[in-house]
């Protein structure tokens, strides 16, 4: 969580401050004192904007502040230091600076993985393997007149060309660079971006919209085969909130803010959307639209298909938006549903009306460790039923459960490696528990103080009927901070031959046990049979319930020596995950999107004439393909 | 369809098996009695939910499964739904099995004594036991053992016990119920019992299924059945029968299970128990009814010397492997998996298609004795008058036994040959064993028929049907060794003849591609005999080109470019094969408009006859195995119909064009031909 900034804060500051340590649950960047108003605001925009802070997180140069070749901010990231123990570094989490003792313990245990045996990433970025860009001319030409700023700056062009599937960070350590855009622009606001597609029509240039590049569907890699110039449409600098309507409870927002900013410019005005994609540091309101994500504490607040009151979007045919703001319509088909998931194939979304709610008084963490997974699955299945649920309730698998202990930090404990720690844990509280078999749920509650307690106590009270014993706020809180530095701590790996990624699916209540067993076997069997030398991690949580079923992440990372093509093996064994998800009654995803990783399954997902109409609408809405990431479709 | 897991070794030559370690010694060098009560702990399912067999019963009858049928039962029937529970639960405990450790005890210690009296040595594959060990431990595991005798699941139980495995509950067929003491005696073993057929009854399907899914999947005990549903009476291994195949495969086609493994065994007998009755039931006197008095008198079994047991656990196959790629398992995603729907095409193509896979994989490890090879020799070589052949003197027999070992080693069979010894002489306790079939049938000089045969002629000939018929069983062990090369020279000589009829006789007889007369009387024959043997549907392009290669390489057939010749050594090889196929062909050339209840009385007083008048020359027409299957080709291929309904329903009723082409093709190879045509 957050510390506590600045010692003695106001009232309205605290509550602020305390929402804060809500939503990112483990920033720890202290609440700025805001200015008043942003004087950049948009050439084209004729009124200012309601609320503002000059403070954005996300400046047009992201290798100011972010990693080139890895997770987040290039402050922060895991290392072993001299004394061979993991550490944290940097100052904006609530790790930072700290050491965790059982991390290395458990790598080595996990993933037979070995100090002496490093894999470094390439230090900096060579720009001479970087293919000169192709421009258009004519196209840059009219841009310049525009005034919108734009840059075919190698690095610029690099950060624009890949998201956070491990193949394409994968090839960035290795300094290997393929088709990147020729070159990025910053649309300041929608009239900028109406123009940047304009010129791009009349010119014929592809333009790959850009949020905050956090997809894990290869959405934003460029197809190879385009021979035309290709132009990454940056929305970062599209983030402002232009207005907030406290009678509707509507906020109309630029849709390049990202997550943590939005939350934070909300926050002070006393609301928040609730919607907190773990990506929410990075990610962007246009590239949740375009993706159909979901958030932790969806629910209380929906999915951003719920969120959405109103959609600005950018098409070469022109601007496609409703005529007004009610909260439903039956006028057909729901043209935001042409939108919502579009991942960037038929326009860019500009700016979104999005329900917003007063900040919750009150959250609270908590934890139940069940005897097995089958009686938490079963927990979660009756709290569903019960439609009870907390903000966020997910259940991790004894793996989980165990790795979430090997990231305890050294100040909480006084166990020297992870294993006694674990060892205490079950001795003290879970004498009856298998430690090879129990698992936990974490829980987070939210809302008015009294309601919260009673929630609680619902929740609780159900859980035991599964066996499940309550194990504190700690443990919850520990679960729901594994979230935001998993990301990071695959880079970790990535320095000691340890490769991996999550992937997700959504699947009926009746099937959630079989397809995670049957999955993760998968996974080791064809990691055995792909010539892995050491058993993979393969784990999976539950991390939604829907009245009709949940939400599974899988996990999977594996020790990659020995191997001559690491990442083809991860993408063949990924590949057969997926299939088996199938097979299993689990969607091709739940949130992640399609992108270009998943395409292949596309027709037999939707129907031939479900691809037929998707393509029907792509042929109308942008007949040259100037929207050419080759998604979907 | 090839499946590289259940059948993977295209040169036979180069299959490795495993050794043998007889269990017997042990037995005869220490305490039955400490063995029986000694300490057993197997090694169990990883994923294993502890439950007793009570506990189970609770199980099925709460499934979802169940419960739904349960329901759908009360609806069509008006009868209430606690009512249809009752039934069903009824049903389980007729059928369910109460395995109990003293019990297997028990029988651990009588059958060690029965079995050092019956048998010199069982010898088994350890190699075999520890693979099936770690299958178990990782997957839930059905055994498929091989079904030659009432011995077979006694035996495996025993041996899983032996090994300190863990102990299987197994499919009986109900009619062990009729015996009291010994029936519950074998539920107790890990017997549960299923009625003979069930038809149309849901509820009972649904039980059933249920109640094999349930032990399968939460990883109760290994499952075992027979896939071939029956003893086989011919050693023939039998068309499998897919009932509980598809039962035990559904679990992971619905996801339910990661995989399951499939495991099957050959046990070879070097002399089967019920021998002497299983020509006898084969020439249709009834197979006599279990019961527990009757066992009893089996008794004067155990003063006879039956040889050796082999006992081979195969490769486990895995499910989902046999299934990838075949079959979609999404077809199930759009319905609960709860309620019963027939599964997709694929499915059935697919389950079919494993189920032969399986049985193969059973008949390539089945030991064979020299006395299989023997009695293939002499059945072709019956003396004058008798049969097609002249009698062997025993030192030609000796001479063709090592003649025909080296070329069952060529194809690939495994073949128990003790040392280097001639054949034929006190080495092969086959040879004296068995002295019912050597009688009368075997050498030269020999009377053919046993003493005072002063019956009727049609008695004498029944007679010798007896010894004939068990001398063939014994032949029948190899069959599958040479089955796919004797298709092949059958369908040589079929083209040649047909061809010297034609046209001009050709240089050499061909092989498919150029001369698709012989791929295309293989394949006929092949089709023909689909009931006959174990012949992958589908596989006739692979079958042939596995002949073509196994003659090649033993040089009887030299394959160009073009066409295949016959070399001058390959001669008589072929006419062997080609001989070995004649008794079942000149079998399944006979029938009229029959009933198909009368169907085999009818054949057989047909057959007498005409084996009476020396029309037919092979008494193995007679056997109703033979019949059976004869008649279940003719409906396949539309020769005969079965008429419904009608005056006479169950009426067969002869296609002439059919059967005419049928005639030509099978008769054209036959000396028989004119007699069977003029019947039909
Ligand atoms: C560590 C991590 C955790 C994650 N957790 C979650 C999670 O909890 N929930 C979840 O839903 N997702 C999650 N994701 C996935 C990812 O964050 C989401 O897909 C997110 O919505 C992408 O937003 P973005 O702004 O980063 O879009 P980008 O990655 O920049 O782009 C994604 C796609 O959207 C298109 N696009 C972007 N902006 C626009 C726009 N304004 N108009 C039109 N098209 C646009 C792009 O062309 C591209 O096709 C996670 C990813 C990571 C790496």
């Amino acid at each position: 969580m957050a510390s506590d900034s600045n010692g003695g804060s106001s009232d309205s500051q605290r509550i602020a401050q305390h929402r804060l340590s809500v939503i990112a649950g483990h920033l720890q960047r202290p609440a700025e004192g805001y200015t008043a108003l942003l004087a950049a605001e948009c050439k084209a925009q004729g009124s200012k904007p309601d609320v503002s802070s000059d403070e954005r997180t996300v400046p047009r140069r992201r290798q100011e502040i972010m990693k080139w070749n890895g997770w987040g901010y290039s402050d922060s990231r895991f290392l072993f230091n001299k004394k061979g123990q993991a550490e944290f570094t940097g100052k904006r989490y609530r790790l930072s600076g700290m050491i965790i003792p059982g991390l290395r313990d458990w790598m080595e245990s996990t993933f037979g993985a070995n100090l002496q045996h490093k894999t470094p990433a390439v230090p900096v970025l060579n720009s001479s393997v970087v293919q000169p860009p192709t421009l258009n001319e004519a196209f840059v030409g009219e841009l310049k007149s525009t005034g919108i700023p734009f840059s075919h700056d190698v690095e610029d062009r690099v950060f624009r060309a890949h998201g956070h599937c491990l193949h394409e960070i994968f090839a960035l350590r290795e300094g290997k660079i393929g088709r990147i855009p020729d070159m990025v622009v910053w649309p300041n606001c929608h009239n900028d971006v109406v123009k940047i597609v304009e010129l791009a029509c009349k010119h014929n240039v592809c333009l790959i919209p850009y949020g905050g590049g956090t997809s894990v569907s290869s959405a934003l890699e460029c197809p190879p085969e385009e021979t035309r110039s290709i132009v990454s449409l940056d929305t970062s600098q599209m983030n402002r909130i232009l207005w907030i309507d406290e009678k509707n409870l509507t906020a109309h927002v630029e849709a390049g803010i990202v997550g943590q900013d939005l939350e934070r410019l909300l926050n002070e005005s006393g609301y928040c959307t609730g919607h907190e994609p773990d990506s929410m540091e990075f990610s962007s309101l246009g590239g949740w639209v375009a993706t159909r994500a979901s958030g932790m504490k969806k629910n209380i607040y929906g999915n951003i298909e719920d969120l959405v009151i109103h959609v600005k979007m950018v098409t070469p045919r022109g601007v496609i938006e409703k005529s007004c703001q009610g909260p439903r319509m039956s006028t057909g088909p729901d043209i935001h549903h042409f939108i919502l998931g579009s991942e960037g194939t038929l326009g860019v979304v500009t700016e979104v009306t999005m329900k917003i709610r007063p900040m919750p008084e009150y959250q609270k963490y908590g934890s139940v460790v069940f005897p097995s997974f089958e009686q938490g699955v079963a927990c979660l299945r009756e709290v569903a039923r019960q439609r009870c649920a907390p903000a966020s309730i997910r259940l991790m698998d004894n793996e989980q459960f165990k790795f979430g202990h090997a990231l305890k930090p050294q100040v909480s404990s006084i166990f020297t490696s992870f294993l006694d720690g674990l060892k205490k844990f079950y001795i003290t509280k879970f004498k009856g528990f298998d430690q090879d078999r129990l698992c936990v749920a974490t829980l987070l509650f939210e809302g008015n103080r009294e309601r919260v307690l009673q929630h609680e106590k619902q929740v609780y009270d159900i859980a035991a009927k599964f066996g499940g014993l309550a194990a504190g706020e700690d443990n919850g809180q520990r679960g729901y901070m594994l979230t935001f530095v998993i990301a990071y701590l695959r880079d970790l790996g990535m320095d000691y031959y340890v490769i991996g990624e999550s992937f997700e699916t959504s699947v009926p209540w009746d099937r959630v046990l079989d397809i995670c067993r049957n999955v993760k076997a998968r996974i080791v069997r064809e990691c055995k049979d792909k010539g892995v030398q050491f058993p993979p991690l393969s784990t999976c949580r539950v991390t939604q319930t829907y009245d009709a079923g949940a939400c599974v992440y899988f996990y999977f990372a594996f020790n990659y020596r020995g191997l001559a093509d690491p990442v083809h093996v991860y993408e063949q064994v990924e590949h057969a995950a997926r299939e088996e998800i199938l097979a299993n009654g689990g969607s091709l995803s739940h949130h992640h999107g399609v992108g270009k990783l998943r395409k292949e399954w596309m027709r037999e997902t939707v129907s031939n004439v479900g691809v037929g109409m998707l393509k029907s609408v792509k042929d109308y809405v942008d007949p040259d393909n100037i929207f050419g990431n080759r998604n979907l479709l | 369809m090839a499946s590289k897991a259940v059948y993977s070794h295209r040169d036979p030559m180069l299959k490795k098996r495993d050794d043998f370690e007889d269990i017997l010694e042990d037995r005869r060098n220490s305490s039955d009695l400490r063995y029986a009560l000694r300490c057993y702990a197997p090694v169990l399912y990883k994923e294993l939910t502890p439950c007793t067999a009570g506990g189970l019963k609770g199980l099925v009858l709460q499934s979802d499964q169940l419960r739904y049928v349960i329901g759908q039962v009360s609806k069509e029937t008006g009868v209430t739904v606690e009512d249809v529970q009752a039934e069903a639960s009824a049903i389980l405990d007729e059928m369910a099995h109460r395995l109990q450790l003293s019990t297997v005890r028990f029988f651990a210690f009588m059958l060690c004594k029965v079995f050092k009296a019956l048998f010199r040595s069982i010898c088994v594959n350890e190699e075999g036991i520890q693979r099936l060990q770690q299958a178990i431990h990782e997957h839930p595991v059905v055994l498929l053992p091989s079904h030659r005798s009432y011995m077979d699941f006694l035996l495996m139980s025993y041996l899983l016990y032996t090994y300190d495995l863990a102990l299987p509950v197994i499919a009986a067929g109900m009619d062990f119920m009729g015996m009291k003491v010994v029936g519950e005696m074998l539920r107790m073993s890990g017997a549960f019992f299923i009625r003979r057929s069930f038809g149309g009854d849901k509820l009972y399907w649904a039980v059933f299924s249920e109640y094999v899914k349930t032990m399968l999947k939460n990883g109760f005990a290994p499952v075992e059945f027979f896939l071939e549903g029956t003893r086989s009476r011919t050693a023939k291994s039998l068309t499998p029968k897919l009932g509980l195949l598809n039962i035990v495969m559904d679990p992971f086609l619905k996801g339910e299970v990661f995989d399951v493994c499939l495991v099957p065994v050959s046990i070879s007998y070097e002399r089967i128990l019920e021998e002497a009755l299983y020509a006898r039931e084969l020439l249709g006197v009834p197979k006599p009814k279990e019961s527990t008095s009757g066992l009893f008198k089996a008794r004067k079994v155990l003063s006879e010397d039956y040889g050796s047991i082999h006992v081979y656990f195969g490769q486990p196959v895995s499910v989902r492997s046999l299934a990838e790629g075949r079959v979609n398992r999404g077809q199930f995603n759009l319905t609960p998996r709860h309620i019963p729907r027939r599964p997709g095409e694929d499915v059935g193509v697919f389950v079919n298609a494993a189920a032969y896979r399986l049985v193969r994989a059973q008949e390539e490890n089945m030991v064979l004795k020299p006395w299989v090879l023997l009695a293939s020799l002499l059945l072709q070589n019956q003396p004058a008058g008798r049969g097609p052949g002249q009698g062997l003197t025993l030192e030609e027999l000796t001479q063709q036994a090592a003649w025909l070992r080296d070329l069952a080693r060529q194809f690939g069979a495994f073949l128990h040959w003790p040392g280097t010894a001639p054949p034929g002489s006190g080495t092969m306790p086959g040879l004296c064993a068995t002295e019912t079939t050597h009688k009368g049938t075997s050498v030269k000089n020999n009377s053919p028929c046993p003493e005072g045969g002063a019956g009727a002629p049609e008695e004498e000939l029944l007679r010798r049907a007896v010894v004939v018929l068990s001398c063939a069983s014994y032949r029948n062990q190899g069959l599958h060794v040479f089955l796919r090369p004797a298709l092949l020279a059958s369908a040589l000589r079929t083209a040649s003849s047909s061809r010297k009829r034609q046209r001009p006789p050709p240089s050499s007889p061909r092989c498919h591609g150029d001369h698709p007369d012989v791929f295309n009387s293989f394949t006929f024959l092949r089709n023909v005999f689909s009931n006959e043997f174990i012949l992958c549907p589908g596989a006739a392009v692979q079958d042939f080109e596995e002949a073509c290669y196994l003659l090649g390489k033993n040089g009887a057939l030299q394959a160009g470019q073009q066409d295949i010749l016959v070399t001058e050594r390959g001669r008589r090889t072929l006419a062997f094969l080609a001989k070995l196929l004649d008794p079942f062909l000149q079998g399944y050339q006979a029938t009229e408009g029959l009933t198909e209840k009368q169907f085999v009385p009818a054949v057989r007083a047909f057959v007498i006859k005409q084996l009476l008048t020396g029309r037919l020359g092979y008494v193995e027409a007679l056997s109703s195995d033979l019949q059976k299957n004869a008649l279940a080709a003719l409906l396949r291929l539309d020769a005969v119909q079965k008429l419904k309904g009608g005056e006479a329903p169950g009426t067969l009723k002869v296609n002439a064009v059919v059967v005419n082409s049928l005639e030509d093709t099978l008769g054209g190879s036959l000396p028989t031909q004119k007699a069977a045509v003029a019947r039909l």
